[in-house]
């Protein structure tokens, strides 16, 4: 399972990268979700993974008797995941307004504010 | 009552911004709001200062739970000095912005956008937990995405892309750094990390997780390769808005640079050395940078990079004295960036422009208010008595003593070139000929605008100068006050125990 999470973090970390180096704007967008995603489930990873042991003490007992899921880690999460929402959101917003104003879709050419004024 | 003292600050910020939503249209209440309650935010943040100067660090628990389990709030002596320069440029930026900004920005929720940004610069120098302080990055980013949009122009826009991305990208690295930091030590509280991270064993995984918060906060910091955001966005917003992005936004990542590698990544031979091949390639690339502009708030943008290259120097040689450097200039580069930016606002309004070709005679037209930018303009160069030539003794004793001759030149090289540069724009925007610039026919120059608004415009200009003559003056306050700091950044144990150690008091 972990090497799994690993791969698959790694993949949506190249590929959220590589998109966002594209010059798209729509590519943008998608490689910023990527890229959220990717954090997310490593933060996920990283908290270790514990299966079907909820961080819940024993009604007989006082303290933890064996491993349990860090319930940290999630918590977390979704702050990311919640912030990461309003982000893309905005995002979006943001990219449909430039599309409308400077009438075009590349990046390259979005180049005004770099010139001598 | 005064146990939850530190608090106020923020949940005074947060009063304000919510009050403001209620006024969603009504631009002249906002207006007043905004102005009185910033005012009282200085009040409360002088408060907050001089109670942690005189009784030392104060904690707060959220919620009671105790210190490594809850998240905790925190002000030392640096962090109520950070919340105190914030309220003062944010009293300034929202009395310029009321008379500055036009109406038809400040109807899409300028002030209570203005606000929330306050309130995220607030609550990142008081948290004492490192996810916390992500949050509190991504309410300052929110808000400054919207604020640099606010009016939707084709140049803000344009540059609004490329702010946002960088600056997600940055946070995206932030969380990733405090994810492996997580799985390392199982902690998330600043202070119990700074012990824990201290007893793990694979070092080389330590290293990697301080690059990437290097990283992260570098590029909100615009540090040297990686500040390319920032002079393609902060000159297209209005005035008022970059001047509290130039004057607290890359700020508040070198608090974080310092705080982090002050806490909790610490004596690391090989990041110190990282830090200051850094801060000397962000003092030359940005000193030649701003060399070759022309437009005023370009010129700027360059100089904050820059300048950031100082505070940077400081924290990579890692003494006392250059600590307490870094500390002065920060104090320093705070408000009069801030000022800058205004006056760049105000030579906009006169003139309707701001390209320093186009520019001039503004001496022989406008004598007072030319001696009026002669202060911020000169303190940034640190002609002394002025504010910048104090901390530039500290950090050039710094490097004497630490023997370290490339970061000297680099300070003295790029102190030069400020001095080029201001000198430059001098001769041209205030001494040459006025030229004829095409008057536009919609623009509301200052000489068209109510005396009121030109009181606005003129009176944050006039503060922020006092406060820059008072830093420069005053320079054994401030000097004292940045020792002091310091030497509470080189002893982490003080605040280790603030947070870890304490018992509450019946």
């Amino acid at each position: 399972m972990e090497i799994l999470l690993a791969i698959i973090i790694g993949v949506l970390y190249a590929a959220g990268i590589y998109m966002i180096l594209r010059r798209s704007l729509v590519k943008l967008i998608i490689g910023i979700i990527l890229l959220g995603n990717g954090a997310n489930l490593l933060i996920f990873l990283l908290g270790r993974i514990t299966e079907g042991a909820p961080p819940i003490i024993p009604e007989e007992s006082k303290v933890f008797l064996e491993a349990y899921a860090d319930p940290v880690p999630q918590a977390l999460i979704l702050t990311a995941i919640v912030i990461s929402f309003g982000l893309q959101s905005f995002a979006i917003i943001l990219v449909k307004r430039a599309h409308k104003v400077v009438k075009t879709d590349d990046l390259d050419e979005m180049n005004a504010t770099d010139e001598d004024s | 009552m005064t146990q939850q003292l530190i608090l106020y600050p923020l949940l005074l910020q947060m009063l304000l911004a919510i009050l403001l939503m209620f006024f969603w249209r009504k631009i002249n209440i906002q207006r007043i709001i905004s102005m009185l309650g910033s005012l009282v935010h200085l009040a409360v943040s002088i408060g907050v200062f001089a109670y942690i100067w005189n009784n030392g660090t104060q904690t707060v628990q959220a919620g009671s739970w105790e210190a490594p389990f809850g998240i905790t709030f925190i002000a030392d002596t640096f962090a109520a000095t950070m919340v105190l320069l914030t309220s003062i440029a944010g009293l300034a930026v929202s009395i310029f912005s009321s008379g500055s900004v036009i109406s038809d920005r400040l109807r899409f929720g300028y002030f209570p956008i203005f606000h929330f940004l306050l309130l995220g610069l607030t609550g990142a120098f008081l948290t004492g937990d490192i996810f916390n302080l992500y949050v509190w990055f991504e309410i300052i980013i929110i808000s400054s995405f919207v604020l640099i949009t606010i009016g939707g122009e084709k140049a803000q826009l344009e540059g609004a892309v490329k702010y946002f991305t960088l600056n997600f990208l940055a946070s995206m690295i932030f969380l990733t750094a405090i994810a492996v930091l997580y799985g390392l030590t199982g902690s998330l509280n600043m202070a119990d990390l700074a012990n824990k991270v201290a007893a793990v064993e694979n070092r080389a995984l330590v290293e990697i997780t301080a690059i990437l918060f290097l990283i992260g906060f570098g590029i909100k910091s615009a540090l040297f390769p990686l500040y390319f955001w920032l002079p393609a966005s902060y000159h297209t917003p209005p005035s008022a808005v970059s001047a509290i992005f130039g004057g607290l936004l890359t700020k508040v990542g070198v608090y974080a640079l310092i705080r982090v590698f002050t806490l909790i990544f610490v004596g690391d031979v090989f990041l110190d050395q990282i830090l200051l091949v850094l801060a000397i390639f962000t003092l030359f690339s940005g000193a030649l940078g701003a060399l070759v502009q022309n437009n005023i708030r370009k010129v700027f943008s360059y100089l904050i990079i820059c300048h950031i290259g100082y505070m940077i120097i400081g924290l990579g040689m890692f003494t006392e004295v250059a600590i307490a450097g870094t500390i002065f200039y920060l104090v320093h580069d705070i408000v009069v960036k801030t000022n800058l930016f205004m006056i760049s606002g105000l030579i906009y309004r006169i003139k309707g422009s701001n390209s320093m070709r186009a520019l001039g005679g503004f001496y022989a037209n406008y004598p007072m208010l030319s001696l009026l930018m002669f202060i911020p303009l000169f303190s940034l160069v640190g002609i002394p008595p002025l504010s910048g030539f104090w901390p530039k003794i500290s950090l050039i004793t710094a490097s004497f003593d630490s023997e370290s001759y490339w970061s000297l030149a680099a300070i003295i090289f790029a102190s030069f070139i400020t001095l080029v540069v201001i000198a430059k724009l001098w001769a041209e925007v205030f001494w040459k000929d006025a030229t004829e610039i095409p008057v536009r026919p919609k623009f509301r120059y200052y000489h068209k605008i109510k005396n009121i608004k030109r009181i606005q415009i003129v009176v944050p200009i006039v503060f922020l100068s006092l406060v820059s003559l008072y830093i420069g003056f005053g320079a054994e306050h401030i000097q004292r006050l940045s020792t002091r700091i310091a030497s509470e950044l080189m002893d982490n144990q003080q605040y280790i125990d603030a947070v870890l150690n304490t018992q509450t008091p019946d």
